[in-house]
This record gives structure tokens, sequence and C-alpha cells, in this order.
């Protein structure tokens, strides 16, 4: 049971995939213009990636094994038919979203967060518990610093920022500022 | 990738307005390659392919073996998206795309891991990452799948090599600042202090959004002196 704590903490904060494994930084600089878009994009992708851990432990187990070659191809597949599910699925339910999230949408495919935690899990050996919770830990990480993001942009809208300055690079560099914030939690469980 | 087909398009009509005196065809080709390397450059103007660019540049040997094997897969999903155009359907053209580019990965993945492990290692899953690089599945949208085949392979060659380039840059202001040293050889001698921020994850952040801003700096310098030398021209003296 603490493995399956750890596990999640570990990939919600210290490991967090965006700002220090770098995964996901398309949306993440992309769609953070936003408080509320963001958050719900974050919840797409925890959707998309619960499902894509179920599918490429399902693959590891009776599949690949036979034909470890065909990994990416597959993980690639099925991630890419459940994104055009929720993408159905949202435009259905809620319009307005569907036209907020806009190309970023079918760009959930390309996230390489998503195929990322496929890969990770694959190579830690997780099994359909553990991948479950990594999922559920890299997803709520992912919406926690898109949100952040999100707000601090927000924000910084309203300041005095140099004109070149705007953009990008100061997108990056708050980034970066808040990547080093991330850094602190890497003593949170040193101790235990 | 609705962004990048607006910026070929702005990239044309600078293209006609300043030509070199070459032949037709080769003008063509010339063009594409400088559009990739410099003006159009996938990192710098365009900022697509971030995640392996921050990820695996916190050394200058690293970078350039995440730089060789972009290059590859690009070059060959270009030439293969071009040659097969007529013959992949519309609705299900991105999906063909990724499959193409999945191959080639793989394939790389394994030449990596057979020739050099040690590299291989390092990058870990970032190799298999390159499938989903949104600038190799930007190439083959905007451009490989409508244009002739030898285009196509230029514009590819052009861009990854403005991508290896964008990435040697990182890497290897990463690795001086952050080990005081390039390839591994010693420049600062034992007194230099290495900011170890540089080659945690911060680090790339920071030199990333500090080089775009050095960028933008550079544009910004160009069009004032065009301006100013515009209005010299336009005064009788």
């Amino acid at each position: 049971m603490s493995n399956l704590v750890w596990i999640f903490v570990s990939a919600l904060l210290i490991n967090n995939f965006v700002l220090s494994y770098f995964l996901g930084l398309c949306p993440f600089l992309g769609v953070s213009g936003k408080l509320e878009t963001s958050f719900r994009l974050g919840l797409a992708t925890v959707f998309v990636m619960l499902i894509t851990a179920l599918c490429a432990w399902f693959l590891n187990t009776y599949i690949l094994i036979h034909a470890p070659y065909l990994r990416l191809i597959s993980f690639i597949v099925v991630i890419a038919s459940t994104v055009q599910f929720i993408e159905m699925l949202i435009k259905r339910l809620s319009p307005h979203l569907f036209k907020a999230l806009g190309i970023f949408l079918p760009l959930i495919t390309t996230n390489c967060a998503i195929l990322g935690l496929a890969i990770f899990s694959t190579n830690k050996g997780y099994g359909l518990a553990q991948g479950m919770i990594y999922a559920l830990g890299a997803g709520l990480g992912f919406t926690l610093a898109l949100v952040l993001m999100a707000g601090l942009r927000e924000e910084s809208e309203l300041a005095p920022v140099p004109r070149l300055m705007r953009g990008t690079a100061l997108n990056l560099i708050i980034a970066g500022i808040l990547s080093m914030a991330f850094m602190g939690f890497a003593g949170l469980f040193s101790a235990a | 990738m609705s962004f990048d087909r607006n910026r070929l398009k702005t990239s044309d009509n600078a293209r006609a307005s300043r030509r070199p005196i070459m032949p037709k065809a080769q003008q063509d080709a010339y063009q594409e390659f400088i559009k990739g390397l410099w003006r159009d450059n996938p990192v710098f103007v365009q900022v697509l392919g971030m995640c392996p660019i921050l990820a695996v540049t916190n050394s200058a040997v690293n970078a350039l073996a995440m730089g060789g094997a972009t290059f590859f897969v690009l070059v060959t999903s270009s030439f293969l998206v071009s040659s097969l155009k007529r013959w992949i359907p519309r609705q299900v053209r991105i999906s063909t795309y990724v499959i193409i580019i999945a191959t080639f990965v793989t394939v790389t993945d394994f030449a990596l891991q057979a020739l050099v492990p040690q590299i291989h290692k390092e990058l870990g899953a970032f190799i298999p990452l390159i499938v989903v690089n949104c600038m190799i599945l930007g190439r083959q949208e905007a451009f490989a799948s409508k244009n002739s085949v030898r285009l196509a392979v230029v514009d590819a060659l052009g861009m990854a090599s403005g991508f290896l380039f964008a990435l040697f840059a990182l890497g290897g202001v990463r690795e001086i600042l952050g080990e005081g040293r390039f390839f591994g050889i010693d420049l600062f001698g034992p007194e230099f202090e290495p900011w170890v921020i540089m080659i945690l994850p911060p680090g790339g952040f920071l030199t990333l959004g500090l080089l775009l801003l050095f960028f933008s700096w550079v544009k910004e310098r160009k069009e004032q002196l065009a301006e100013r030398l515009a209005d010299m021209q336009g005064e009788p003296s």
C-alpha cells in the first residue's frame, strides 16, 4: 500500500511529468492561457492516460511478449483511437468546450506525456494497479502544472513586461521558476 | 498544425521577394533548405518539438545524438510520405503518417541500442518519444504531403538541420555553464564553480527562454536597421 502512495506522490510532485521530465510541453505552453480551459484539458488528459495505462498493461502482458518490436506502433494506435473517442464525446456533450480546446484536442495524440507514460510504466515493470496509480498521479500532476501555469500567465498579462519579452520567452522563464519550486519536493520522502 | 501552415504561407511570400540568381529548380531547393535552417527554424521561430529539446540537452553529446536520430526519422519519413502521397486516403492521413514515423523510430531505436548502447541508455525513453515530436508530424502534414519527393527531402533536410542546430546550441550552453565542460573537455580549470541549476530541469526552461529572447531581439534589430536604411534612401541628400 505504501508503495502505491509513493508511486502516486512521486508522479504527482517529485517527478512531475511537465516540470521535471519535460513531457507534454506543447499543450503546457499552448493551452495555458485560460484557467478554465486548461483545467478541463487536464481532466481530458487524465482520462486518456488512465485508458492508455489499462491498454498498455493489456498489450504488454498478452501481445507484446511475442512481438516486442511492435510496442511503439501499438501504443500510438491505442492512444490515437482513445483520443478520437474522447473528441467525439466532448463534441457531443459540450460543444463550447470543444471549440475552446480547438486544435489541441486532437493534438492530445501527440502529447508526449501520454506515450511517455506508457513507455515509462513498461520500463519500470509496473503491474495493473501500480500502472493505474502511476497514470492517475502523472495526469493530475500534468493538470496541476497546467493550472498553475495558467494562473501565473493570467497575472503576467497585466504586468508591465517589456514588449520583446512577451510571449513564449516569458512563459519559458516562468516555467523555469515553477520547475525550480517543484525541485523542492525532491526532499519530501528522502527521510522516510 | 494550422498555425504552421500559415507560417509556410508567409514564408512563401518572403521567398518571392528576394531571390538569388540561380537556375529555378536549384534556387527553390536552396530556399527550402535555408528556410528550415534559419528563417523558419522549427525551435527558435516555430517553437515546435519542445519536449526532446529540453529533456535531453544536458550535454552536447546527448543533444547531438538526439538531433541525429530526429534527423534520420524526419528525412526518411518525409521521403516516404511524399512518395506515397497519391495513395494515402485523406481521412486517415494523420494515422498513416504516425505509423510511418513510428516505424522509422523503431528502426532508429534498435539501431542506437546496437551501435551506441551507452548513449541509448542515457537518452532512455526519449528515443521512442520522437514519434510524438510535433515538428515531424507537422512537416508531413504541411509540406511532404503536398510537394514533390525532391522538395520534400530538401525541406526535411533543412528543418532537421535547424533542429539539430537548436539542440546543439542548447546542449552546448547547458554543458558549458552547468559542468564547465564541452564534449567532456574541461574549459575553465578547477576554480570554476559549475552552475548546477543549468543541467537540472529548470536550467532547460531558463536557457531556452533566454535564447528565444535573444532571437527576437536580433529580429527586432534587423527590422529597425532595415527601416532606418529605407528612411535614408527615401531622403534626398
